[in-house]
């Protein structure tokens, strides 16, 4: 029995060093430990690297960052490291009078260098600052390994913090993963079995296997906690689609709530609606564009100057296209179908050539960028989360509008019955230019919105013509609260069939169940009542 | 007793139809083909290839107009969807064109280059019998009029009509396109089909064969014609005219409007299937572009231009805009947006009638 393979050799140092006195952070460190560092075996220096990990003062993180850098050398038994001009002890803190002249510094390997990386990352979590303990934890997630356990724990012991302590737990659970204690590997996966995130459930799939995992309780806890973890995954991503679907839902209920307006109150589809949206669209870049050039202080703060200003550039725009065209084309809606096409080839030319042809760059505002992590792996953006509140703000504003003002009450009787309207007073021509002007300018509100999710160009409104007489057409026509239901609903169900099936399937299926649902209700969702003849 | 149906269908154009068709027919089966293939290229009378080429793309789009005015003009069913027939047929054909290059192409594969470049094996299980001339004739018709009556049934018996019918023709076209633009669909995607070298044996590119084609063209329009106007006389084409009018009153008597759209709009898009197999062959390239919304709606302007339910008025349209477009899009291309644009908006206000309209009404005038 003289040989002593390394890996008892290893264990043995370790044991040994756990029973020696723990270093005073205050003063010097352990000079033996810190000669240790110098030692011959790569398993040697780690053992002293964990244990000085462990000792938490600034004096530890100094030395081990010294032997990170390549800074820590040694001198037949001295260890030390220059402070400036002055060669001194790195255990001590001592001047070492005179400096040694001949010294080399001590070899970091890669296994090392790693070791050494973690430990300075673990000497952080006992930093005063939150910021950088959180960020040493979070560091630690991804390569802690079994000697960094009694770091994680003695961290772990102390940290109050909900969030660090979280991530820590997490991380100690990781790095218990290798112990060769059964009972601490069933506690560690069993720990683990709360996490949410892909990167644990590849730690534990090994452990499923015999050869990784000779205990079978472990397997059997490593099982459940995968399975406990790919429930949480797909709970995460049903909850990412919805979210996406709702913030795709928003955007078509602003580009539709106006074609529900205009078609409700004259019956023509207006087909440049989509450039209304590039009209607001453009208004946003205008007003970036102004910001940055005259009040670049407040650059942060454009959007919310583009808002009025893209309603009204859009109302204007649109009321300008009903007096001099879709007025004159009243009662022959095929007619005007064509009209308002040529007019959104000419809006878009002259996009064209105001702009150019290619897309412009309009920025999120700084308080517009980033998002929430509700849960591990799924943050979600605040550009998208503001537009789903923007959307919900315009949304009431228009029920203000449409059942407190008297301009709402016009828009609604002669949305129901125009002659009748006619006969008791409403002026039916003003009530419609106004109606248009309120979608176009409800367009361009979708435009902003636009603006800050996808590309403003020319082009941009083009796509969103169908989907939107989509929504008008599951809504039921001048119906606000069918059009909120059909767009969300149609945000939702598309984001669930493009995670399923992918983008081009899934606008196929859409307009295979609107078709399928018109069958069933003509009328859509919610049918205006009362008793009417076509035509 | 029974009117002959010779002489129905004789009767169904005054005699100065006739005359013009014959003009026509004379010009375009004979005269033309014969300036491109008999007369040398040095002539001031050559028919040059271009021109040739143009002129059968234009009578293909003509065929179109026809189509797309016999449910419009007719039937008052506005379909922005109508490119979705006419790449169909295109593509129907298109693929009897694509294996006739054999092992031609650039990877000498019996498989089309597209395939190959996939990493494809061997050819998906629709396009068996592709390499039979028959067969894809069949294919042809039978494509577009299968999609059209299944979408035509549902739409057709949930009453969905008006700009209703419009904007659903109008995603249908749009998600043809999405599907088509896909490699995975197995039609070459983004490209298409193109690089064509043979029909039937021959070569395409031959002076021979674009005569023929551009003969066929105008055999096909006229016979498109003669056809929408015998139907549009009968009893059918009257129902039809009623059903447009008041359709709840026609119900009320008793026929079944379902039958007669039905009828009406398959036929129109085998029409535009037989249109896009010209189409095919004389500019030698298919691609999903043809399917895009923008595509579809220029043919409802070619008819509004010509002057709807008139069926001369539309191949008038289809002629002038397209000339229009050629000419445009070669000396301005910045503003021909602004003019298609403006025809669009101007004629819908200011010519319901289109052209045909306006011929009328000035010869009402010169005649009080």
């Amino acid at each position: 029995m003289t040989d002593i393979g390394p890996t008892m050799k290893r264990l043995l140092l370790t044991l040994l060093l756990l029973f020696l006195p723990a270093s005073n952070a205050f003063a010097a460190l352990d000079p033996a430990l810190v000669r240790q560092l110098a030692a011959e075996e790569s398993d040697d220096k780690i053992a002293a690297i964990h244990r000085l990990g462990t000792s938490a003062g600034a004096e530890a993180a100094k030395v081990l960052k010294a032997m990170a850098d390549d800074e820590l050398l040694v001198a037949g038994d001295a260890v030390f490291l220059f402070d400036g001009e002055r060669a001194v002890d790195a255990a001590s803190g001592a001047a070492i009078e005179p400096a040694p002249e001949t010294y080399e510094s001590i070899t970091v390997n890669n296994r090392v260098r790693s070791e050494l990386s973690n430990a300075l990352a673990a000497l952080k979590l006992y930093d005063a600052d939150r910021g950088v303990r959180l960020a040493a934890a979070t560091e630690l997630q991804s390569n802690a390994g079994i000697g960094m356990v009694p770091v994680l724990a003695a961290a772990l012991a102390k940290e109050t913090d909900a969030e660090i302590r979280a991530l820590l737990k997490q991380a100690h659970a990781q790095a218990n993963l290798a112990n060769p204690d059964v009972a601490a590997r069933l506690a560690a996966v069993e720990s683990l079995a709360e996490s949410a995130s892909p990167a644990t459930r590849g730690l534990l799939l090994p452990l499923l296997e015999a050869a990784n995992e000779p205990d079978a309780t472990v397997r059997e806890a490593a099982a459940q906690a995968v399975e406990a973890i790919e429930a949480r995954l797909a709970f995460g991503e049903i909850l990412g689609q919805v979210f996406s679907g709702l913030s795709l839902g928003s955007i078509l209920l602003l580009a539709a709530l106006g074609l529900a307006i205009t078609y409700g109150v004259m019956g023509v589809i207006n087909m440049a609606h989509g450039e209304l949206l590039m009209v607001g669209a453009y208004a946003t870049y205008f007003m970036q564009t102004l910001f940055r050039a005259y009040l670049p202080e407040y650059v942060d703060w454009y959007l919310l100057a583009a808002i009025p200003v893209a309603f009204l550039a859009a109302a204007l725009v649109g009321m300008l296209l009903e007096r001099t065209v879709i007025r004159r084309l009243y009662g022959r809606p095929l007619e005007t179908l064509l009209a308002t096409w040529g007019l959104s080839l000419i809006l878009i030319q002259a996009a064209r050539m105001l702009f150019g042809a290619q897309n412009v760059e309009v920025a999120n505002p700084v308080w517009m960028s980033g998002g929430v992590e509700v849960m591990a792996g799924m943050v979600l953006p605040w550009n998208r989360i503001v537009i789903i509140g923007f959307t919900l703000f315009v949304l009431a504003l228009m029920w203000v509008l449409m059942q407190k003002t008297r301009l709402g009450l016009f828009v609604r009787a002669v949305t129901q019955n125009r002659p009748m309207a006619g006969c008791v007073g409403v002026p039916t021509a003003r009530v419609d230019t106004l109606a248009f002007g309120l979608g176009a300018g409800i367009a361009g509100l979708g435009g902003v919105a636009l603006s800050q999710i996808a590309n403003v160009g020319p082009d941009m409104g083009q796509g969103y013509i169908v989907d939107s007489f989509l929504v008008v057409v599951l809504g039921g026509v001048g119906q606000l609260a069918g059009a909120v239901w059909a767009a969300l609903g149609l945000g939702v169900v598309t984001k669930f069939l493009e995670g399923w099936s992918g983008a081009v399937i899934a606008k196929i299926v859409v307009l295979v169940i609107v078709i399928v649902f018109i069958q069933k209700r003509p009328q859509g969702l919610f049918a205006l009542k009362g008793r009417f003849v076509d035509n | 007793m029974r009117t002959p149906f010779t002489l129905r269908f004789l009767a169904a154009m005054p005699r100065s139809g006739w005359i013009a068709m014959g003009c026509f027919a004379v010009v375009t089966l004979l005269l033309m083909p014969a300036l491109h293939l008999f007369v040398p290229e040095s002539s001031p009378f050559h028919m040059s290839n271009y021109a040739i080429t143009l002129g059968g793309k234009i009578m293909c789009y003509a065929i179109v107009a026809v189509a797309m005015d016999l449910v419009w003009g007719y039937a008052g069913i506005l379909s922005l969807g109508h490119g979705v027939f006419f790449a169909l047929g295109g593509y129907a054909f298109g693929m009897y064109l694509m294996r006739e290059i054999g092992t031609d192409g650039s990877y000498h594969s019996h498989l089309p280059d597209f395939m190959v470049f996939l990493d494809w094996k061997e050819l998906p299980w629709y396009w068996a019998g592709s390499d039979s001339f028959v067969w894809a004739l069949i294919l042809v018709l039978a494509v577009p009029a299968v999609v059209a009556y299944v979408f035509g049934y549902f739409a057709f018996r949930s009453r969905i009509k008006g700009v209703y019918f419009s904007i659903i023709t109008q995603a249908l076209t749009f998600a043809a396109m999405l599907l088509f633009f896909r490699n995975e669909t197995g039609f070459g995607g983004n490209n298409g089909f193109t690089d064509f070298k043979r029909i039937l044996g021959h070569d395409i590119t031959s002076p021979e064969m674009r005569a023929t084609l551009f003969a066929l063209s105008a055999l096909v329009l006229m016979l498109t014609l003669l056809a929408g106007r015998y139907l549009a006389m009968s009893k059918f084409g009257r129902v039809l005219a009623a059903i447009r009018d008041a359709e709840s009153r026609v119900m009320f008597i008793g026929y079944n409007p379902l039958h007669y759209k039905l009828f009406i709009w398959t036929v129109s898009a085998m029409l535009c299937g037989i249109a896009g197999a010209l189409y095919v062959p004389q500019v030698g390239i298919i691609n999903p572009g043809e399917m895009s919304p923008a595509n579809s709606i220029e043919i409802a302007i070619w008819v509004a231009v010509g002057g709807r339910g008139t069926l001369i008025g539309p191949v008038i349209g289809a002629g002038l805009v397209n000339a229009f477009k050629s000419f445009f899009t070669v000396a301005f291309p910045e503003y021909w947006l602004f003019f298609l644009g403006a025809l669009f908006v101007g004629v819908t206000l200011w010519l319901p009638e289109g052209v045909v309209g306006l011929w009328k009404r000035i010869r009402a005038r010169v005649a009080a």
